[in-house]
């Protein structure tokens, strides 16, 4: 269970470009549940996704895993929980270090690292078993450096780092929105395949209507750090794409309608 | 023969400055210019130690750690005190030239006459050869001390680059390693990435410490000037090591490191057995390492230009 409380957070506060990128989001996610998080640009999804990771610590709120308050843990320390996938496909592994040894790392996700010879042959092979279900040939490539790759195989290794020790929280900022079409297509398979068979709780933050409409039990929908509007249950599974994207229609029409209240009240006061 | 004894000796001693530039520049990707302080403060440590009757080891021992502190000074001025790493550097570099004035209470500090590291070896050696002065290599004759000294320097630093290839695939070694390419991947594995540069630069340090330790040993004194440009002599190593070994895993890097450390001594005693001057050293060697790091992009720069201009014939 993660339980989001009340979380707010301010950049540049008290300057001409302060920005409320949290106002307060309240937010539970059940044991199991997958959760989409869309939102137009600066609607502060990326925002929520980082406050629970530990990027930045926030000015007011809490966050809680299975009751745990972590609001306090630094990045490092909440990995212990957290997997975490970035926009960025290049973000998530060493370049120059080879496959083997990134996945190496990610096998001690949040634990004490001695110095135990790292990649034994026994590990060796655990890594190539787990990657051959992958189906990219990538088992025979276990000692290339990671930077040969393509961004998608990096971010289906990534992926597979992120989940390897089986997170209490699985983050996915926008993940497969750099990539190419059919690549993103093929992480997208992965994510869902992943987090059901492994009953994984995560959070993903998507610009794709698409996909929040296949892959998630659960959508949030954000506007300017607030949580707007839910789907959930059984009106998650009849959501279509052009119900979403109507409800950020409605948004858009009330905020004009604000626009032009604001200047007719300006016209009377001038 | 005595120049080349010399520049492997040297070179050998070298080669622990240039394995520590290495993890700093090259692993953790920090720019670290505490070098220049820390090597003297290896040199005045081990110094002051010996005169005042010391053994050989513990003076090592205590500059490799005094080096250590030194890199850990910088870490934590640009860890905790969110300094740039050059000024981080910088800072310390300047403040370890008082200390080492302290350290040895003077501008300079002479080894003669006092037992170093080589002794035990030179008297083995001179016990092997019937009490010699001098050794035949090969036809020429070698002091039985200078031998001495290179072998166990050679010894010393084929153990401590046996010892960092060993680290380095360690699961912590690892985890430094990619520290330096990816802090915001090693963060998110669970890996405070603030210490692990800390640490990998007091171990770069302590590297560099002992390399002063050994390098007063064999010239015979310490000198609060020594460190003076010994980063950019670590940097110029390391590129020609570079260029020596293609592969980049961490084996054969140490390797190029080491070679390179050699090779570039040659060179240097090369050029000055030619009439270069000693005093252009500095900017010689400055200007290589200029050259080493503009060249391979200038290259493909003209290369490109060059593509383009005949595409248009």
């Amino acid at each position: 269970m993660i339980s989001i409380r009340n979380l707010k957070k301010t950049f540049f506060p008290d300057t001409p470009n302060e920005v409320r990128a949290l106002r307060g989001i309240d937010l539970d996610i059940p044991d199991g549940c997958f959760t989409a998080v869309i939102g137009s640009n600066g609607s502060g999804k990326s925002t929520l996704l980082n406050a629970v990771a530990g990027t930045f610590f926030p000015d007011q709120g809490k966050v809680l895993i299975d009751g745990q308050d972590i609001t306090g843990w630094p990045e490092h320390r909440r990995a212990r929980l957290i997997g975490r996938v970035f926009q960025n496909p290049f973000a998530g592994t060493a370049a120059d270090m080879t496959i083997a040894e990134n996945i190496v790392m990610a096998m001690r996700r949040g634990c004490r690292r001695g110095l135990g010879l790292a990649l034994r042959p026994s590990v060796r092979d655990a890594i190539a078993d787990r990657i051959r279900s992958l189906n990219m040939g990538l088992e025979d490539r276990l000692g290339n450096p990671i930077g040969t790759l393509s961004g998608g195989q990096r971010q289906a290794l990534t992926l597979l780092m992120a989940t390897w020790l089986r997170p209490r929280l699985l983050l996915l900022d926008e993940h497969t929105a750099a990539l190419d079409p059919k690549s993103a297509a093929q992480v997208a398979e992965l994510t869902l395949d992943i987090i059901r068979r492994e009953k994984l709780t995560a959070l993903m933050v998507t610009h794709s209507m698409q996909q929040a409409v296949q892959l998630p039990d659960h959508i949030i929908m954000m506007h300017k750090g607030q949580i707007v509007r839910q789907f959930g249950g059984q009106e998650k599974a009849r959501v279509r794409v052009p119900d979403l994207l109507s409800a950020f229609d409605q948004l858009r029409r009330r905020e004009q309608l604000d626009e032009t209240v604001a200047d007719i009240i300006r016209s009377q006061y001038r | 023969m005595t120049l080349v004894i010399g520049a492997f000796t040297i070179g050998f001693i070298l080669s622990l400055l240039s394995m520590g530039v290495w993890i700093s520049f090259r692993i953790m990707r920090f720019c670290d210019i505490t070098v220049d302080g820390s090597i003297t403060l290896g040199a005045s440590v081990a110094a002051v130690m010996l005169i005042h009757g010391g053994s050989p080891w513990p003076a090592t021992l205590a500059a490799t750690l005094a080096g250590g502190a030194a890199g850990f000074a910088t870490g934590v001025l640009h860890t905790r005190f969110k300094i740039q790493q050059l000024l981080a550097g910088i800072l310390v570099m300047t403040a370890l030239y008082s200390v080492n004035l302290r350290v040895m209470g003077r501008s300079n500090v002479p080894l003669s006459d006092v037992e170093n590291i080589a002794t035990p070896v030179a008297k083995l050696l001179a016990r092997g050869s019937g009490g010699a002065d001098s050794l035949s290599l090969l036809g020429w004759p070698v002091p039985v001390q200078d031998a001495a000294m290179l072998i166990t320097v050679l010894v010393l630093t084929a153990l401590v680059a046996l010892l960092i290839r060993f680290f380095l695939v360690t699961h912590l070694g690892t985890a430094l390693r990619a520290t330096g390419e990816n802090p915001q991947m090693v963060r998110a594995q669970g890996v405070n990435n603030q210490s692990m540069l800390v640490f990998g630069l007091v171990c770069s340090n302590a590297l560099i410490g002992m390399a002063g330790a050994l390098l007063a040993q064999y010239q015979g004194f310490a000198d609060v000037q020594m460190g003076i440009g010994m980063m950019v002599w670590g940097l110029a190593s390391i590129i020609i090591g570079e260029a020596l070994v293609a592969r980049c895993t961490p084996g054969f890097a140490l390797c190029g490191a080491i070679m390179g450390t050699i090779l570039f001594r040659l060179l240097v005693a090369i050029a000055l057995r030619w009439g270069l001057n000693p005093n252009d050293l500095k900017l010689v060697t400055a200007a290589f390492v200029f050259a080493a790091l503009v060249l391979p992009d200038g290259l493909k720069y003209f290369a490109r230009k060059r593509f383009k201009e005949g595409s248009h014939d």
